[in-house]
């Protein structure tokens, strides 16, 4: 029957009647000199089928003729045939890698994490965010919003949890940069990023079994199995903070299976402002280089990636406070008590970060079904933060942290049958972090060195046609080793004789000398569906437990914290925090529609948070003393998404989300929950008019009204007298609304290479306001308007 | 082949950037600028034996609070010679912090307030190099009828010292940051 076919096309594809006829003939092999029967040769309008044998047979117009031919699971090959007369011209088509790794059906769509929604990021999107942070792009999720100190310092929320509780995992690579502090940015260049994903929950088991908020995936650009090189350059420029950032990348590829990448970027900003005033000492700057090597092969290859990233960023001068006293004056002010002109210099306080990251990694292909993959990293995170010193130390840092942390991933995928997949893995971390003394002030954090072990397996499972089962288990072992030296005085506030007197190990007048060493061990797993009820409807149901082990910073913390004002105790007795997440969603998706919904409850005991405790006195006044608690915590919330291509050319897009967070054991709300919020967006479209795109976005963030009061009564100084003052840092400022504009354009200006540009707005109208989740919301307003325009090159 | 090499560049890269901590090695930080000891010396013009009023927290930002002596009363009617020293006495040798603020004098500034029942007026004897008050130096007339009350002193970093009132002594629109805050009980008789 397909000869038949084959001969019906030959005769009737053939439209080349009129002019003077040429017969092109030949035969289409592939490399091991195999016929290759139903290859499709096409020259101009004429096109023919080969037969069985390999066989073709075409009639063309006299003339130079560029003849084309494909078959599926090989490489196109075209060439330009001259000839004047009949001629007989054979093709051999070469194996295509990567086409055929579609090709092949392993199973009925079985692929990892099957059964959980990941939210993914179009490069687009991620383009857009260029010259912001990471955190910045991961808002447009719907369920995550954004962690401020100021506004270049940005981390991600998911689901209302942040920090030691998001796993970071560039490029495989799970980013250790000292997450737990709350105003440490993760250390990534959001420029590294071809595609970024999000998982909402601890499913992402083969990262980790303490994701007890959700998985951040950023993974690198793919550079195909062939001859290819291309790049693209992105140029940024802000009215808000005067400056901008430029990067820049190429990829090269081989066909021989090579493939090599280098990336730069740097951004250059000074300080930013208000709607009414400037914010001092706010500017920032980041150089970051990247690079990268690697071979596929059939049945093996590997990759190694390099990465630097260079920050230097200011921290609002104004936000820099002594004691309770000063914290009031400086939340009842309203305005900062410094303002200083435009400035690109950024002086103490700041914060001076280099994270080195380098990986290698090897995988090999048993069969189609199985493949082992190898991975060892090194990250290098050092940390240094500038205070406001006197006398001879004022250029010298007041922290400085040195993270060292090897990491060793060994994964094993395996497809039994077509209805069943697992995945295996073992890994194992060692970290060492050092905090150098000569910096004249006791480090926050002491030096220690952890070690980790892990081991997972994931089963998937397709129950049916229209359903897939997933379920994993993990455990983690880890084992942290600290130095560690206390106040005598400290050490017997915290009551410490009672349970760790083994611990000290020398005495030095003041200070005892401490030798912590603890073990956690950490089972997670996670069990999840997705069903296919309707062609256009689709559920998924997602459990997943997560155990987390209590971070450096809730175990040692043990000071006064000048970028909040406060001291912070950590407690030597925490235990590890066990999550456990129940998930839903429901995919509605038919043409021009897609709509989302998905309600969640996190049930976290042993759920670490600070709270206040007291007021201490010293020469420097009073200050508040807040101290790691664990309490039952409970938090519910909903996501929802829609997509609705409307009209001809216009799309509205709609993302809100709610979180309700409780502290079950004294019934009061969860400090730090980011309020309802509810974006909507209209962009129009139009290809004809050189792509151009124009959009409206609308941001509307509500009063976050449950919160615990954290309030403190003070006394403060006044005209002689001491009054009583009550300390109003609870209450969350007035909700919000923005309005943005977005634009784009591409331009043929060049021949090989794409030009767009785009020409955004953020806070079209200047609007002031104050968010409950930037931290310096108790002292200034939020950013004003930015302009801001982009130049992308592509080539 | 350029990918080989970097197995021997990332041991290297291992052992270079492994640095053990060493238990045995390891010294405490004692912190460097802070302010343990505060000592007001009140010498009264003409003769008599000097006041001094000592704040001594010796565990830095550590929960026990500073430790107040005074070596006597005040007389009243009197108008008194004062001068701060600032010590960090945890540190050895012993750091006289009072140098410090000397030097950056336009940037520090100190406040003298009376309350709870103490009256009394204070005047600035120094000035820094744009001839705004530091207040290092001092004078303190007490009042005519016995008392007793509160003596405050505020040390501010980095005040604005520009603003309204400041100058005089007025901590109201100061701002900066406060690095010493007392208050002593003192008693006129």
């Amino acid at each position: 029957m397909r000869y038949l076919i084959a001969l019906i096309f030959l005769l009737v594809g053939n439209q080349s009647l009129l002019l003077a006829q040429v017969k092109l003939s030949g035969k289409i092999t592939n490399d091991k000199n195999e016929p290759l029967g139903g290859a499709h040769i096409h020259a101009g309008s004429s096109f023919a089928i080969s037969d069985p044998e390999g066989n073709y047979f075409l009639e063309l117009p006299f003339s130079q003729t560029r003849v084309i031919v494909s078959f599926v699971g090989y490489k196109t090959v075209s060439n330009t045939v001259d000839f004047t007369e009949d001629k007989v011209v054979n093709f051999k088509l070469e194996q295509d890698i990567s086409a055929l790794s579609e090709v092949v059906v392993r199973d009925i769509n079985l692929k990892s994490n099957a059964t959980i929604l990941a939210k993914q990021l179009s490069t687009a999107q991620v383009e857009r965010y260029s010259s912001n942070s990471l955190a910045d792009a991961l808002k447009e999720v719907s369920g995550v919003s954004t962690l401020k100190t100021g506004n270049t310092i940005v981390k991600p929320i998911i689901n209302g949890l942040h920090s030691s509780r998001v796993l970071i995992i560039n490029n495989n690579v799970r980013l250790e940069d000292q997450q737990w502090g709350l105003e440490h940015a993760p250390n990534l260049d959001i420029n590294t990023a071809g595609k970024i994903s999000v998982i909402k929950g601890a499913s992402g088991l083969q990262f980790g079994g303490d994701a007890v908020g959700g998985v951040v995936v950023i993974e690198p650009v793919s550079v195909p199995v062939q001859d290819t090189m291309y790049g693209k350059t992105i140029l940024n420029g802000a009215s808000n903070g005067r400056g901008g950032s430029i990067s820049s990348s190429l990829f090269k590829g081989y066909q021989s299976g090579w493939n090599w990448n280098v990336q730069s970027s740097f951004k250059f900003l000074g300080d930013v402002e208000t709607p009414d005033y400037i914010l001092s000492n706010t500017g920032n700057r980041e150089n970051n280089f990247s690079g990268g090597i690697g071979y596929k092969g059939e049945k093996s290859g590997f990759s190694g990636f390099f990465s630097y990233y260079n920050a230097q960023i200011g921290i609002l001068r104004a936000s820099h406070i002594g004691n309770i006293a000063d914290l009031v004056s400086a939340i009842n002010n309203g305005t900062p008590n410094v303002v200083n002109d435009f400035t690109y210099n950024i002086n103490a306080p700041k914060q001076e970060v280099q994270h080195y990251l380098a990986k290698m990694q090897y995988y090999h292909k048993f069969s189609e079904q199985e493949k082992l993959s190898l991975q060892y990293a090194f990250q290098l995170n050092n940390r240094q933060e500038f205070d406001i010193r006197r006398g001879n130390d004022r250029n010298r840092a007041s922290l400085d942290l040195s993270l060292s942390t090897h990491t060793f991933l060994a994964d094993f995928e395996t497809a039994k049958s077509q209805f069943s997949k697992y995945k295996f893995g073992l890994s194992g971390m060692y970290q060492n972090n050092f905090a150098d003394e000569s910096t004249g002030v006791r480090p926050l954090i002491p030096d220690f060195t952890k070690f980790e072990v892990g081991i997972y397996g994931i089963g998937t499972f397709a129950l049916s046609e229209n359903t897939t089962l997933e379920t994993g288990l993990r455990y983690d072992f880890s084992r942290i080793d600290a130095t560690k030296f206390y106040l005598k005085s400290r050490w017997t506030e915290r009551n410490y004789d009672a349970d760790f007197l083994d611990i000290i190990t020398g005495d030095f007048g003041t200070q005892w000398r401490t030798n912590p060493v603890f073990t956690y061990h950490n089972f997670s797993g996670s069990i999840g569906t997705k069903h296919q009820i309707l062609p256009e409807l689709t559920w998924f149901v997602n459990t997943s437990l997560a155990s987390r082990s209590p971070n450096p910073s809730e175990l040692f913390s043990d000071g006064l914290h000048h970028a909040t004002g406060q001291i912070e105790l950590g407690d030597l007795r925490l235990k590890n925090e066990k999550a456990l997440k129940m998930s839903t969603t429901l995919v509605y998706t038919i043409p021009k529609l897609a709509l989302e919904l998905n309600p969640y409850i996190n049930l976290i005991n042993d759920f670490s948070l600070l709270e206040p405790k007291g007021v201490e006195q010293g020469i420097r006044g009073a200050f508040p003393v807040w101290e790691y608690r664990q309490v039952n915590a409970q938090l519910m919330g909903v996501d929802i998404s829609a997509n609705y291509d409307f009209a001809n050319n216009l799309n509205y897009r709609t993302t809100m989300a709610y979180v309700h967070g409780t502290d079950r054991d004294n019934q009061k709300p969860l400090i730090d929950m980011p309020p309802l919020n509810w974006n909507n967006g209209i962009t129009f479209c139009k290809k004809e008019w050189q792509y151009l795109v124009l959009g409206i976005q609308s941001e509307l963030v509500f009063t976050q009204n449950r919160f615990p009061n954290n309030d403190f009564v003070v006394n403060v100084p006044v005209d002689g007298e001491f009054i009583p003052t009550n300390l109003e840092i609870s209450r969350p400022p007035k909700g919000y609304h923005q309005l943005h504009f977005n634009s784009e354009m591409q331009l043929n200006t060049f021949e090989k290479s794409k030009m767009t540009i785009g020409f955004n707005i953020h806070n079209i109208f200047n609007t002031n306001y104050r968010d409950y989740l930037n931290r310096t919301r108790l002292y200034v307003d939020d950013m004003g308007r930015n302009f801001s325009i982009q130049i992308k090159l592509n080539y | 082949m350029k990918t080989i090499k970097l197995v021997p560049m990332a041991l290297i890269a291992l052992l270079a950037f492994n640095s053990c901590s060493n238990d045995d090695d390891s010294k405490p930080v004692n912190e460097e600028e802070v302010v343990t000891t505060v000592a007001v010396s009140l010498t009264p013009e003409g003769f008599g034996l000097p006041v001094v009023m000592t704040s001594r927290d010796l565990d830095g930002d550590g929960p026990d609070a500073p430790l107040v002596t005074i070596s006597g009363s005040l007389q009243p009617n009197t108008t008194y010679d004062g001068t701060v020293t600032l010590l960090n006495e945890l540190s050895n040798p012993m750091e006289d912090i009072t140098l410090e603020v000397k030097e950056e004098g336009d940037e520090h500034q100190f406040f003298y307030t009376t309350s709870g029942g103490l009256t009394g007026t204070f005047a600035y004897a120094d000035a820094d190099v744009n001839g705004k008050p530091i207040g290092l130096e001092f004078t303190f007339t007490t009042s005519a009828m016995a008392q007793s009350g509160n003596f405050t002193v505020i040390l501010k970093h980095e005040p604005n010292k520009s603003a309204a009132g400041v100058a005089s002594g007025d901590i109201t629109n100061a701002g900066g940051e406060t690095d010493v805050q007392m208050t002593f009980a003192v008693s006129v008789n």
